[in-house]
């Protein structure tokens, strides 16, 4: 008897169970594809948020593109999404005329300068950064890095000052060597973290194999990191094509910088809109073909190769 | 990773420091050389000592540029910063989507900053610009070349156009490094995508917004040449931040030792500000 209700409360309680389960399973298949629905919801929300940004973002940019094929009368007469009267004399004008198209040559000679100058300095140093403990090294890193919150503004003058004295004033290395102070900072922070992300084992089982550090560091770290340099390039590139402060200063004729040349549309007879806008654009293809090229890796680099 | 102790890595550095010493080190030294002197010509100086410094504190229209600074950088940051995030969430993560949407956001980091100005000088315009004829449209009478309120607004736009895809792009790549497992053990816990976002992705996503408050706060804070070219820093004094009117006086005014002093305490400014940001986050940090 005893033992009867003890089986039936077994069964009893293992019914329950299983009922318990089943009735918690049940339902979860509605919840779960209506959390997938959610999810999908979401994701469709998150698209049109995402092209809505984009437009916003583009219009300005779209708005100069337009500008620069319209000829100033139709500029001046009111707005329209497309140019009525299709022009690329704002073009012609700037590859027709030296002093134009000189400024995008100076601003790729000091921006490539400078992108050469901050990898070699800054190569080595971010490999003794990541692999050596040295005194002051904490101190060094910190100090560089506080190169990267000076306001150019505050340097403006002794640079002009100082690039005078030695010389240098008004060529495309003055430039180089301007923004490498900020530049070589930035560049050793990103190479430090990719650099970092490569097991100590590869250089020790190297130079067992023989290799001196030289041999090493060019056949095989470099090739390891190649990416992390491809990514400080890009933003070596990025901030030295950015600026102008640093670069007008520091030059007058033979290196100014493209964005230096453009208030020439300023005249007497008012503003030329559309060769403004058409040296504006022109200012911005370089950028686009740089990030297109690093495009698989910029995520990575954006987290300064912390990832 | 451990590290070897070997002072020979110096060696390695040495180049770094020269070349970021002569660009820093030297400008620096004539800059302190300048804020104690009164300079009439280059043969003719006197040591004032800390005049230079006691003017500068006192003069009230650096003051108000500091507050007018101070109420930009911490206004631009309070956008940026949440919609930088919100677009980075936004992102599609694989795919052709994925590189496209990453190419299209960060058009504007590529964009020489007096271009920038540029298009905002054109775009703002009533007469010839989209957004200045869009606002005249709705019926506000909008000029930023003669409203002050107008011209801050332009302004902040402006800098949210140009940076909030920083932002993005920093938060993209720390969500980027987040293993698909986070993600499975929160579906598995039907957690909401508020608790997802709350407890997985802004953990994940600190030390990112660490690098991204600090590099906005320094480069807003130094900003010259986007408002320089959009407003001149006027109407009157609306947008005159101080590395405006640190030029207006090293250049403009050519009142090398007040401008000279300026620029120290400017400097010293940024340093601790950026040093009090960077000591609370991490505290926060690591209190958790």
């Amino acid at each position: 008897m005893s033992n009867e209700t003890t089986i039936a409360g077994r069964t009893n309680q293992n019914e329950t169970i299983a009922e318990a389960t089943y009735t918690q399973t049940a339902p979860q298949q509605p919840v779960f594809s209506q959390a997938e629905r959610k999810a999908k919801y979401a994701t469709w929300r998150g698209r049109i948020g995402l092209t809505v940004y984009l437009i916003l973002l583009l219009m300005p940019i779209y708005w100069l593109i337009n500008m620069s094929f319209k000829t100033n009368t139709e500029i001046l007469s009111g707005l329209s999404f497309f140019p009525q009267d299709f022009t690329l004399e704002n073009y012609a004008k700037i590859f027709g005329d030296a002093t134009w198209y000189m400024g995008y040559v100076n601003s790729m000679i000091y921006v490539s300068m400078n992108m050469v100058i901050s990898l070699i300095v800054a190569l080595p140093a971010a490999y003794a950064f990541s692999r050596y403990k040295f005194v002051g090294d904490k101190h060094m890193f910190f100090w560089l890095l506080s190169n990267r919150m000076a306001p150019p503004a505050v340097f403006l003058l002794p640079f002009f000052q100082l690039y005078s004295s030695v010389g240098l004033f008004d060529t495309h290395i003055a430039v180089a060597l301007a923004h490498c102070l900020f530049n070589v900072p930035l560049a050793v922070w990103i190479l430090e973290g990719f650099m970092s992300g490569v097991p100590r084992e590869i250089d020790e089982t190297a130079y067992i194999d023989g290799y001196s550090f030289p041999k090493f560091f060019v056949k095989i770290f470099i090739p390891l990191i190649r990416s992390g340099i491809g990514v400080t390039a890009f933003f070596c590139f990025m901030f030295s094509w950015v600026e102008l402060l640093l670069a007008r200063t520091l030059t007058s004729v033979d290196a100014k910088p493209i964005g230096a040349i453009m208030t020439r549309t300023v005249s007497a007879s008012g503003m030329d809109w559309g060769l403004l806008a058409a040296a504006g654009v022109l200012t911005i293809i370089p950028g686009i073909l740089v990030v297109y090229f690093v495009r698989n890796h910029v995520a990575k680099g954006f987290a300064l190769g912390r990832v | 990773m451990t590290k070897v102790e070997n002072n020979k890595a110096w060696w390695l550095v040495l180049p770094v420091f020269l070349i970021v010493a002569f660009s820093a080190i030297i400008p620096l030294m004539t800059v302190v050389n300048y804020s104690v002197q009164d300079i009439f010509d280059p043969y003719t100086r006197y040591f004032v000592g800390t005049e230079w410094f006691k003017q500068v504190m006192t003069d009230s229209r650096l003051h108000d540029a500091l507050i007018r600074q101070f109420i930009y950088s911490f206004t631009i940051l309070a956008i940026e910063i949440p919609l930088g995030i919100a677009v980075a969430l936004m992102m599609p993560t694989k795919g052709r989507g994925a590189s496209l949407a990453l190419i299209l956001v960060a058009i504007p980091l590529l964009i020489p900053w007096n271009v920038v100005g540029t298009i905002w000088q054109i775009f703002g315009r009533a007469d010839i610009g989209l957004f200045g004829a869009m606002m005249a449209e709705l019926g506000i009478n909008y000029n930023y070349a003669s409203e002050p309120m107008h011209a801050w607004l332009t302004v902040v736009l402006m800098d949210v156009w140009h940076w909030t895809p920083l932002v993005a792009l920093l938060c993209y790549s720390g969500l980027r490094a987040i293993p698909e497992v986070y993600y499975q053990a929160a579906r598995i816990d039907k957690a909401s995508r508020w608790a997802v976002f709350r407890y997985i992705q802004l953990p994940k996503l600190t030390n990112v917004l660490i690098i991204g408050v600090l590099l906005r706060f320094m480069d807003s804070f130094m900003i010259y040449t986007e408002p320089f070219v959009l407003t001149g820093g006027g109407p009157g004094t609306s947008t005159t931040f101080l590395s405006q009117s640190l030029v207006q006086q090293a250049i403009g005014q050519f009142d090398l030792g007040p401008a000279a002093a300026f620029s120290l305490v400017y400097f010293l400014i940024i340093l601790l500000v950026c040093w009090v940001f960077y000591t609370t986050i991490m505290n926060m940090q690591k209190d958790k």
